[in-house]
């Protein structure tokens, strides 16, 4: 019921506010086509704009996957996760999906294909992925496209979010699963 | 950020040599430079569509009348913006936006929301306590419906695929809350550095 209603609101969601945009402009007497072009001249510049930050940040985590070191981690913490019933497939996930998105969805299929359906891993990776956004690249373009580069406490606000919902999911999973 | 960047390049440079995969560390600033620009071209044309929409959302009046809609809370979570600033009116799509899984118009409005939020900010090297809430707000990731990964689930043949989405919304509202607290509270301890240094921003003044 609830999926229902949020399929046909996610479908028509966009549509609707489509519609609502161009009907009020017309209604207020806007020069909408004029008015859209001026706006979405923009849009090159700013793509532009974020170009040095997303090389700085998606670099650096490519370079960070490619060594290796996320597993080493893995393997370090897998006794830890033990004890929290969290299972070792896992780790890779509530590593990754801050840092980089398509890759957490990569290892998240990885899991859900060679694990099986239906199997509790797959279930709490899948909540685990769902859940969150990419805090190191929401930073770089949000940052990047307005040109700074003091976060302040951006980041740790970030990371610690990602923290509880890591925390959240595995209580959540381990009380309804 | 100098050293969240430099820990990053060099731990992974000293990783991939204990791992015997220097190669592939080097290797990766080839892949990773190019995805860099292929993520933001393939930006260009969802961006220059959305933020032609918000202008026209904004000339009609639309973004100004979400902004005194909402303007209880967002008078709360972000003090800094101004009475008249459409920048609440962004904020307020952009969540909006995500919370419905429209990634592709969520990060153009957030940026333009961003642009609004820069014209308040004193010091524009330096993140202002607004934009820090907001991003605070987009990381954790409010979203009403996880489509990517139920696809996923279903095309593993995953029976009840659907059965996660009531604990996926619990977990992201739980991290969406505390993000928005852990903002609150961050912003009275860590003040923004003064542009020119000078002995006064010890101030304990507080409440």
């Amino acid at each position: 019921m609830f999926q229902h209603f949020m399929n046909i609101a996610s479908l028509w969601m966009l549509p609707a506010i489509l519609i609502l945009i161009l009907t009020l402009g017309l209604i207020k007497r806007v020069p909408i086509y004029e008015v859209f072009t001026e706006g979405a001249k923009e849009g090159f510049k700013v793509s532009v704009n974020i170009i040095p930050y997303l090389v700085a940040i998606i670099v650096s985590i490519s370079m960070l996957r490619a060594s290796g070191i996320i597993e080493l981690t893995g393997e370090v913490l897998s006794p830890l996760l033990a004890h929290f019933n969290i299972p070792a497939d896992i780790l890779p996930v509530m590593i990754v999906r801050s840092l980089s998105g398509s890759a957490a969805l990569g290892i998240f299929s990885d899991i859900a294909h060679n694990l099986g359906p239906d199997n509790y891993a797959t279930t709490l990776a899948a909540v685990m992925v769902g859940s969150s956004e990419t805090t190191f690249y929401v930073l770089a373009v949000y940052f990047g496209a307005v040109g700074i580069s003091k976060l302040r406490y951006a980041l740790l606000v970030g990371l610690l979010a990602d923290l509880v919902g890591i925390i959240a999911a595995v209580t959540v999973c381990n009380l309804m699963f | 950020m100098n050293y969240i960047f430099y820990l990053l390049i060099v731990v992974s440079i000293i990783a991939g040599a204990v791992n015997g995969r220097l190669q592939e560390v080097v290797n990766a600033v080839l892949t990773g430079a190019e995805l860099s620009v292929k993520v933001a071209f393939s930006l260009i044309g969802i961006m220059a569509f959305w933020l032609g929409m918000m202008r026209i959302a904004q000339k009609c009046g639309l973004i100004d009348y979400i902004a005194r809609l909402i303007k209880p809370l967002t008078g709360y979570l972000f003090r800094e913006i101004p009475e008249d600033s459409p920048a609440a009116g962004d904020i307020a799509m952009s969540l909006s936006a995500n919370a419905f899984g429209l990634s592709n118009a969520a990060t153009p409005i957030g940026i333009k929301a961003m642009e609004e939020l820069q014209k308040h900010n004193k010091d524009k090297k330096s993140a202002s306590n607004a934009m820090c809430m907001f991003l605070a707000m987009n990381t954790a990731g409010f979203q009403l419906m996880p489509a990517t990964v139920i696809a996923v689930l279903i095309s593993t043949g995953y029976k009840n695929p659907t059965k996660i989405i009531a604990p996926t919304l619990l977990v992201t509202s739980i991290a969406f809350v505390s993000a928005i607290i852990m903002a609150k509270i961050f912003e009275k301890y860590w003040k923004p550095q003064p542009v020119h240094s000078s002995p006064e921003n010890q101030d304990m003044e507080g409440n």
